[in-house]
């Protein structure tokens, strides 16, 4: 047994693709080797900036010698049967054995080198390896078939214990030298193998292992902060970058002018974050502080000062220029901004930016006027929607566009805009997605709401619904924003009115020509599109799904604070055992009916003398109906889950003490009419044929 | 450090050219560079290249950022494999210390969509700062680059500040005898910034946009690529103009965009053609 080696050198690989390419590297490589039949012990893979490499452990030097036994014509067979199986096999007749008067051919397959399986599995791994963009280079890409990779490929070291395993990629012999640290250590490493190349190298300044240099940064970027009395802003993701931009990782803090503090902070930390990669850091008291942490790939003499300078400079340079975009597009009201929306498209069909925040803001008023959205001022909302867009055409939104509605809460803010349309304006794109805030206050709520709920309605009208994983508009995304905000601020409005009101107002109109889809089916495919929502966001909270298709399929529930409110209040009737016998004996009154094709109609009603438990149910019935039906219209769902919950008893007691399926056929309709009434009773508060298990 | 660069490069095999004599955005973009990197043979040139980006402009304020500068270009075609040490001994040559300064080569895909060429490469950070870009040219003109070059393209500005230790390129030392930067070109780019975003005549920047257009077609018709190539570059020019301006919306750059790169490609096209490469 022995370790094997492979070290393949390039110019820098991107952090980013890093990761992936050591899971690539390990599963060609498990797979290159099962096909030779070996298997390794432990496999471990390194990035780093110039290096992608593989250690496997405990490698049998062969491969396992196989035999196979090939069965050849009988031993009394004419002589050119055996003359062709001699050929096939290259045996000669001495060779063969007989068994049984047939004759086999035993072929013993020696094991093959390990080296050699080897030898041959690194180009393949070479060849096949998917990067996600790769590059040809040099003399050699000339030729249409020029190698691939993802930089120039500059070394190879592959060694099987202590030996060279002798190959060639892209041109390049395999040999048992690397490369130590681009400028700590300039010169040729010459490896003993697999045992000592994680060591050897870090001699050379260069910590192969990625989660080491991690660690690293992590650690000594919090410590530097503590050190000058600040908190790190901890960034993962910032640390994995930094840990494939380096082999030699060195935090260093430097300080920027506090002057650019006057520049917003969440623009400060995206500068540094997104431009430089660097860290930033919090005062005591929680303030982003005039300080950042570079992670440089060498250790100065200076300690790093020069360094930590220069950055400074570039720091101050990129802040300069964020603050030239803030100082800017301070000068300009956002009602010009806003103006200029009409010159972005917010799609074909459906005009432009300026289009839609004029829809917007007739929603976003409607809903305050309309007391959907309560304790907002309509004109107040009206003002927000108006100006909600408007960031989109500055110049620090066009250098981050990450930063929409957050610039133009600031721009809000500078020009004293109401203190509530300024927050509306940075906060309307909320929620982003499950987990982030969901907005409370009124006027911001309302252009929040105003915003998605146009954005749906108006696709929908355009023919543009997502479909299986194709949601270009990010509807979905929209949808779950408008339940979120709804329930979480307990806003009663019926869908329909809204749409109703939304089509009323739709600018520009749909074009007739195009309009294959008509107001009615939008509403409709709509309302099924947020129900569908609605699953998947109340599967966290533990709502089952069938329940909210029970209440669901009842139709015209359009209101999702109501259509929630009753479906949880299912959902505790039917874990109850009241709910769970109601169910049963609803199925088995639903099968009943369906069996015998039941219709209603008045003849009847023809009377005949009932039995006791036809009576009981009956007068069950009488009480449940109204009680549940006057519940309802109160939505108070539990009184009403409680009302069906008296039919239990009676209708358990019908089914064992009476015949249905009685051959008086009068019997037998007034029995079948009393299910009927049953079901329709129970349907009065949810569909339960929809109910599952 | 311009002088010292010529006599690097030109000590490595390459041709020291002159600047190509119109506005354009980069030096990629002199024909020495996108017509020189079409096609099998050998190439190796080097020059200094004004750039002229308007929407770059910050009217003098922003410390490194102009919207009129100096790159130095380097192409080497094909690429040869000790590139990155040839990049570091330049810049070793000129005087930045590497074992003093953070040099880091960090990911970043070139591309150039009106002239159809994309690459893969870094840009080099000097501790933090841009000072190069550097990119292995996979397509030009939307042709595939047989064989690849290798173009390094420094910020020559940038670099010097880090040279003369300076926060602001406009305090670079010019001459060491007390003439600056900012003496020579301060007052430029405050002129130019206002007329590039706020003074310039829209409606002659069209027309131009046009006029360089149809040229082009006509060069092509003659089958005269260069030519063609210079008036794709003007065209593009004029495009940058009316962009600083404001006057182009989001939908219609990306057609103002295709109508240079179609220019560029034809032109492009003609060029190989006319030296007898096949695609």
């Amino acid at each position: 047994m022995s370790d094997f080696l492979l070290e393949l050198r390039s110019e820098e690989i991107p952090a980013r693709m890093q990761d992936r390419a050591r899971d690539d590297l390990a599963r060609l490589f498990a797979a290159e080797i099962a096909r030779a039949g070996l298997t390794a012990g432990e496999v471990v893979t390194y990035a780093t900036p110039r290096r992608l490499a593989l250690i496997a452990r405990d490698l049998p030097h062969e491969t396992a010698a196989v035999e196979t036994e090939v069965k050849g014509p009988r031993a009394s067979a004419p002589p050119q049967a055996l003359e062709g199986f001699l050929r096939k096999t290259g045996l000669t007749r001495e060779q063969l054995i007989e068994r049984d008067g047939v004759l086999f051919a035993f072929t013993r397959t020696p094991g093959r080198a390990t080296a050699d399986v080897l030898a041959d599995a690194i180009p393949a791994i070479f060849r096949a390896f998917p990067w996600p963009k790769s590059m040809r280079w040099g003399e050699l890409s000339v030729s249409p078939e020029s190698p691939r990779w993802v930089r120039p490929l500059s070394g190879v070291v592959a060694m099987f214990g202590t030996d060279v395993v002798p190959c060639t990629v892209a041109g390049v012999p395999a040999g048992a030298a690397t490369l130590g640290h681009r400028f700590h250590h300039p010169g040729p490493v010459t490896l003993a193998g697999a045992s000592d190349y994680v060591e050897k190298l870090r001699a050379t300044h260069v910590i192969v292992n990625q989660d080491e240099r991690r660690a690293l940064i992590r650690t000594r970027a919090a410590a530097l902060a503590a050190d000058a009395g600040l908190t790190l802003v901890e960034d993962e993701g910032l640390v994995a970058e930094n840990a494939g931009l380096t082999e030699w990782p060195v935090p260093l803090m430097g300080r920027f002018d506090p002057d650019y503090l006057s520049v917003p902070p969440e623009v400060i930390q995206l500068t540094a974050r997104v431009n430089q990669k660097y860290f930033v850091a919090r005062d005591a008291g929680g303030a982003l502080a005039n300080a950042f942490i570079c992670v440089a790939n060498i250790d100065a003499p200076d300690g790093g000062a020069k360094i930590a300078d220069g950055n400074r400079k570039v720091l101050a340079a990129r802040l300069s220029d964020a603050r030239f975009f803030y100082d800017t597009d301070l000068k300009v009201p956002l009602d010009t901004q806003a103006e200029k929306l009409d010159r972005i498209v917010f799609h074909e069909k459906l005009g432009s930016v300026a289009d839609k925040v004029a829809r917007v803001a007739k929603l976003a008023e409607w809903l305050a006027t309309e007391n959907i959205v309560p304790n907002c001022d309509p004109a107040l909302a009206r003002r927000a929607a108006e100006l909600c867009k408007a960031d989109l055409v500055t110049g620090m939104v066009g250098e981050f566009p990450e930063l929409q509605g957050v610039m133009g809460g600031y721009y809000a803010a500078a020009q004293n805009e109401d203190p509530q349309v300024a927050e509306a304006i940075r906060d309307h794109y909320k929620p982003v997605g499950q987990g982030d805030e969901v907005p409370t206050a009124p006027v911001t709520v309302a252009v929040s709401l105003a915003d998605k709920l146009d954005s749906i309605y108006a696709f929908f009208r355009a023919a543009e619904k997502p479909s299986g994983s194709r949601d270009p508009f990010a509807l979905r995304r929209s949808a779950l924003g408008i339940i979120s905000i709804t329930i979480k601020n307990d806003l009663r409005f019926s869908l329909y009115s809204v749409t109703n009101y939304l089509d009323s107002i739709l600018t520009p109109p749909v074009d007739p020509a195009r309009d294959v889809y008509g107001a009615d089916l939008a509403q409709e495919d709509l309302d099924f599109f947020l129900a569908d929502r609605l699953k998947v966001q109340q599967r966290e909270a533990g709502v089952r799904h069938d329940l909210i298709d029970a209440v669901f399929a009842l139709g015209g529930e359009d209101d999702l604070v109501r259509l929630l409110a009753r479906v949880r209040a299912l959902q505790s009737f039917v874990g109850t055992d009241d709910g769970a016998n109601l169910l049963t004996g609803y199925r088995r009154a639903a099968n009943i009916l369906k069996k015998e094709g039941y219709e209603p109609s008045d003849a009847q009603l023809a009377s005949h003398a009932p039995e006791p438990a036809e009576a009981a149910l009956a007068a069950a019935l009488d009480a449940a109906e109204p009680a549940a039906a006057d519940a309802v219209t109160r939505e108070a769902f539990e009184e009403a889950m409680a009302a069906l919950a008296r039919l239990r008893a009676p209708v358990d007691r019908f089914f064992e003490e009476v015949t249905v399926n009685d051959a008086d056929r009068d019997k037998r309709s007034a029995r079948l009419a009393l299910l009927a009434r049953v079901r329709d009773a129970v349907h009065r508060v949810a569909d339960f044929s929809r109910i599952v298990g | 450090m311009i002088l010292t660069l010529h006599r690097y490069w030109s000590e490595r095999g390459c041709l020291i050219l002159q600047p190509y004599d119109m506005e354009m955005g980069a030096g990629t973009f002199h024909t020495a560079t996108t017509l020189r990197a079409l096609g099998p043979d050998p190439w190796s040139a080097a020059f200094v290249q004004p750039c002229r980006r308007p929407t770059d402009g910050r009217y003098g304020e922003n410390p490194n950022r102009l919207q009129h500068y100096y790159q130095y270009q380097v192409i080497l075609k094909p690429s040869p494999p000790d590139l990155q040490q040839l990049y570091l001994g330049s810049l070793e040559a000129i005087g930045v210390d590497t074992r003093l300064h953070d040099i880091r080569f960090v990911e970043d895909d070139w591309e150039s969509p009106t002239l159809g060429a994309w690459g893969l490469g870094w840009e080099v950070w000097c501790d933090g700062m841009e000072v190069t870009q550097f990119t292995y040219f996979q397509q030009m003109g939307g042709f595939d680059c047989r064989p690849v070059s290798g173009e390094l393209t420094y910020g020559l500005e940038r670099l010097a500040t880090y040279i003369q230790d300076k926060d602001s390129v406009y305090d670079l030392a010019f001459n060491g005898a007390g003439v600056t930067y900012g003496d020579v070109f301060l007052e430029n780019e405050r002129q130019m910034s206002k007329w590039n975003f706020e003074v310039a005549d829209t409606d002659a920047l069209f027309d131009l946009f046009r006029k360089a257009e149809a040229e082009a077609r006509n060069c092509l018709d003659a089958n005269l690529p260069i030519p063609a190539y210079e008036q794709a570059v003007k065209a593009s020019h004029s495009f940058n103009l009316l962009q600083a301006r404001g006057v182009i919306s989001v939908a219609e750059r990306q057609a103002y965009i295709g109508r240079v790169r179609d220019l560029a490609k034809g032109a492009c096209a003609a060029w190989m053609e006319k030296n007898g490469w096949a695609a």
